[in-house]
């Protein structure tokens, strides 16, 4: 059936065409900053430097990657197309060729060139991000992984907090780049702000570094990229980036006492004289539990479970209800409390401005 | 080179009772049939494997979907994953070179036929312990359930205090004990190549599949013994108070890492080069043409071989290793790409100025070299190693190492299947139905692992249950999980090509293919004792020379 080989192998290049076509696309739509929101993430969209090199680099290896691949895939499908059986050849054997030294050594050298022009593109940028001097004006944070939140103490400004990191904006005139030590007390995860920087994994007994100046103001998302365990999933990552003023802001902020309001302290009680104050902190109060996100600025967060639920009224009431029903795997037990205490813990929380 | 059968008294009796043929099957030593055991048992966790990947793609669907747990999430891609590469993708590639290895160099039998039987039977039950993991996991704890760590196991999550009950330990164990199998096929097949070899096969004429599955063999020495090791470690973590790797102790998570990844790089090279042998075996014979630059082959193969074994860290360019070792493990990834180009080239070299017929397992040799390509290149973009800062860890990569283990693993092995079926049976399998099994698998295939590239570089990582809406991330894993069912429906048509043929399939005779290497000198399927007389050969396509003698390869060589 000559007619069938022919049709079948033609539908074949056909499809091959279209999906090089696609994977061009591919390409080209994700690399388009455009496609970049405040709920998107994108690695060809950074904003900082280290995402940014990082970014330059991937294109400049996209494109040596792209070139090869035209080449050897037009090598394939000529082959496919121009040498396959035909009825007016088909009853003798075609030359038998053994190889050719010549030809051989033309495709390894070349290829040797070509990984040597990579690999010294690559090795400055592993330079140039690793091993970046830490400037006097650097803002220090400690990120520590916990099953299934982050925790972020900053040593310089005595202030603790979880889930949401702010930074500020770093002018590259002024560069405040924001160096964070990495550890992890439980299971291994892995920082990934796609816009800020690649990721580097926090590891129980193994401390790591990364750094990121962040060019432009705004929220920008992330997540525990290794799996940790039941909830790795939801463990999500928000980091703020603040102006000047609103980071100084923040730090005053977050540097004060908790509020102490009296309206609250039917709350409070049931806080201090349940579990709850064994591994939260509320500044300035019993409460000093370490195992838990410090709750002292609680309500200056946009979400509560890092990042599974909105800070509202009622995820907060249905958290401490039931941590279960917003993220099933949560080390926070249900402490079963009554509608009353329960209401009353929820606004004594919401008294933690 | 003498086909005729010889009479053994008593061998050839027809019918025996089920009971007779099943006692046969299980206490046999007949490296074939051992082949045949391996890849059957090799497709039954590949069905399993199967469903755990669509339980996966149903869950991913779209965003905050409940079709399971977290829990059983995280228990199906730990299957999915150690199944797939422990209990499919190694025994049916030992199936393969247990069954073809001694035909094609002219031998009656593997080295150690008894060794063999024990390396299936250890392969199996390390299977069968995964899976009795769903019965008894827990142990104490529950009703029981599979392990949820990870393919990786990555330390400390598999430490008592993270992964209590037994769950784990039944991973431990299956790994543990299918790698004594591995260990011992791979001394069987270094042992058949380096002495079992008839009379004229030096090992330059040896055909490219012995040479690269002695490499393989090779390779499962060195890779799957440090696994074992760090097995025996985390055992005695978990029972005998070791703290290897217990990090609340002051054990080194980053050690479990070397161990597992200096047996995991090495062990793609071992998955992947059995599947170059399928191809510098099946391309020639479909373009007519002998390989091109056989040597060049071999040394490329050797080449990967040693520098594979330098490149493990490559997966562990986030755990904050100095600039130097991220340079290092830069390079010598990036240098394993050329010996591997070169291979790729030799192929379209071989079909270049051939006559290439399109049956079955050519299509899915054509396939192979495409999608191999870009699974090659998206490794060339991982081994930057800033860039893979931004890859690791998220869908980009698992569509990468699909790229390699579907499209290039699977359809080098259904290309194999295609074209040693005939062999095995004595059928041919339906080029119809083959057909449709390629297209099929084909759309389904780039459907699924092209697009998942695209979350990968919109910030999904892997191994999450479920996702948050508005991320940009839900049609894409539609599309994914659609991808994934059109895949199975090929894998289907697959398996009842594989049934109906058997029955229905027009007879093969010897040599169907016109092919030139030694098994297709013995009727399909080979006797037990696989050659009348013990063949020998005077170049490497021994058939060739038979079948032109006015311009035999041994002149050339």
């Amino acid at each position: 059936m000559p007619m069938r080989r022919t049709k079948s192998s033609k539908l074949q290049t056909v499809s091959q065409m279209l999906l090089v076509l696609f994977w061009s696309c591919t390409f080209v739509w994700a690399s388009d900053p455009k496609n970049s929101s405040v709920n998107h993430t994108n690695i060809f969209a950074p904003a900082s430097t280290p995402a940014k090199s990082i970014a330059d680099l991937s294109v400049f290896v996209l494109v040596i990657t792209g070139i090869i691949f035209v080449v050897v895939f037009a090598l394939l499908a000529y082959s496919a197309v121009k040498f396959r059986e035909r009825p007016a050849n088909s009853d003798r054997e075609p030359a038998q060729v053994y190889g050719s030294t010549q030809i051989e050594l033309a495709w390894t050298i070349i290829p040797i060139l070509i990984v040597v022009v990579l690999y010294l593109a690559t090795a400055r940028v592993i330079h140039a991000i690793q091993d970046a001097p830490e400037p006097p004006g650097a803002i220090e944070v400690t990120a520590i992984g916990h099953q299934y939140w982050w925790e972020f103490r900053y040593p310089k400004f005595g202030i603790v907090t979880a889930n949401e990191l702010h930074i500020p904006v770093s002018d590259p005139s002024h560069p405040t780049p924001t160096f964070l030590q990495l550890l992890s007390v439980d299971t291994d995860h892995s920082f990934w702000v796609p816009e800020l920087g690649g990721k580097t994994d926090l590891i129980p007994n193994h401390p790591n570094r990364m750094w990121m100046d962040p060019q432009r103001i705004g929220v920008f998302l992330g997540q525990c990229a290794q799996y940790c365990g039941m909830q790795h999933a939801k463990m999500l990552l928000r980091v703020s980036v603040d102006g000047p003023e609103d980071f100084a802001a923040w730090v005053r902020a977050q540097q004060t006492l908790a509020v102490e309001d009296t309206g609250a302290i039917a709350g409070r009680r049931v806080f201090e004289s349940n579990a709850c104050m064994n591994c939260h902190t509320v500044a300035g109060t019993a409460a000093n539990g370490r195992f838990g996100p410090d709750l002292t600025h609680l309500m200056s967060r946009a979400t509560i479970a890092a990042g599974a639920a909105e800070n509202t009224h009622t995820n907060l009431r249905l958290w401490i209800e039931d941590p279960s029903a917003i993220k099933p795997g949560s080390l926070m037990p249900a402490m079963k409390l009554s509608d009353a205490d329960l209401d009353a813990v929820v606004s004594y929380m919401e008294t933690l401005r | 080179m003498s086909s005729n059968a010889i009479t053994i008294p008593g061998a050839q009796i027809q019918a025996r009772p089920w009971v007779d043929v099943l006692h046969q099957w299980l206490t046999t030593v007949d490296h074939k049939r051992l082949g045949i055991l391996y890849i059957l048992s090799a497709l039954l966790f590949l069905a399993i494997g199967g469903v755990e990947a669509l339980i996966i793609r149903i869950q991913l669907m779209h965003s905050h979907n409940n079709f399971v747990s977290p829990e059983v999430f995280n228990r199906m891609f730990t299957m999915h994953g150690t199944t797939m590469i422990f209990f499919v993708a190694m025994p049916i590639l030992f199936g393969f070179a247990n069954y073809l290895v001694p035909l094609m160099i002219g031998a009656r039998d593997m080295a150690f036929p008894r060794l063999n039987a024990f390396s299936f039977w250890m392969s199996f039950l390390g299977g069968v312990l995964l899976y009795f993991s769903f019965l008894g996991g827990s142990g104490l704890y529950g009703a029981g359930n599979a392990p949820d760590v990870g393919w990786w196991a990555y330390a400390p999550l598999g430490s008592r205090a993270f992964s209590p009950g037994h769950s784990s330990d039944y991973w431990t164990l299956a790994l543990l004990v299918s790698g004594f199998g591995s260990i011992g096929t791979a001394i069987n097949i270094i042992a058949t190549v380096l002495c079992m070899r008839c009379p004229g096969m030096k090992l330059s004429r040896m055909p490219l599949l012995v040479w690269l599955n002695l490499v393989m063999a090779g390779m499962v020495l060195i890779a799957i013994t440090p696994l074992s090791a760090a097995q025996i470690m985390l055992l005695i973590d978990r029972y005998l108070g070791g703290h290897f790797f217990d990090t609340q102790a002051g054990g080194s998570a980053v050690l479990w890492m070397h161990f597992f990844w200096i047996f995991g790089h090495p062990e793609v090279y071992v998955l992947i080069i059995p599947c170059f042998a399928f191809m510098s075996e099946i391309i020639p014979v479909f373009s007519r043409k002998p390989i091109f630059g056989y040597p060049v082959m071999v040394a490329a193969t050797v080449c990967i071989a040693f520098v594979s074994m330098s490149v493990w860290a490559h997966h562990m360019f986030t755990i904050g290793m100095n600039s130097y070792a991220n340079s290092f493990f830069t390079l010598t990834t990036m240098a394993v790409g050329v010996p591997t180009g070169i291979k790729i080239f030799n192929w379209i070299g071989t079909m270049w100025g051939g006559k290439i017929r399109f049956k079955t397992p050519m299509l899915f040799s054509i396939g192979f070299l495409f999608q191999f390509l870009i699974a090659g290149l998206t490794g060339i973009m991982m081994a930057a190693s800033p860039f893979d800062w931004q890859l690791s860890l998220s869908y980009f990569v698992v569509a990468h190492f699909h790229y390699v283990i579907v499209g290039g693993i699977l359809f080098a092995l259904f290309a194999a299947f295609y074209y040693w079926y005939p062999k095995i049976t004595g059928r041919m399998l339906s080029e119809r139905l083959g057909k449709w099994h390629f297209w099929l698998f084909l759309i389904g295939f780039h459907l699924t692992f092209d697009v998942m590239h695209i979350p990968g570089l919109l910030g999904m990582p892997r191994r999450i249950y479920t996702y948050e809406p508005g991320r940009g991330w839900d049609t894409l894993n539609l599309i994914i999980s659609i991808g994934a069912f059109i895949q199975a429906i090929a894998i289907l048509v697959f398996l009842a090509n594989l049934v109906i043929s058997y029955f229905k399939g027009a007879r093969a005779g010897n040599d169907p293919w016109d092919a030139w290497t030694l098994e297709w000198s013995t009727s399909s399927p080979p006797p037990a004792y696989n050659f009348a007389t013990v063949p020998a050969v005077a170049s490497r396509r021994p058939l060739w020379d038979l079948k032109h003698p006015e311009d035999p390869d041994s002149r050339y060589e």
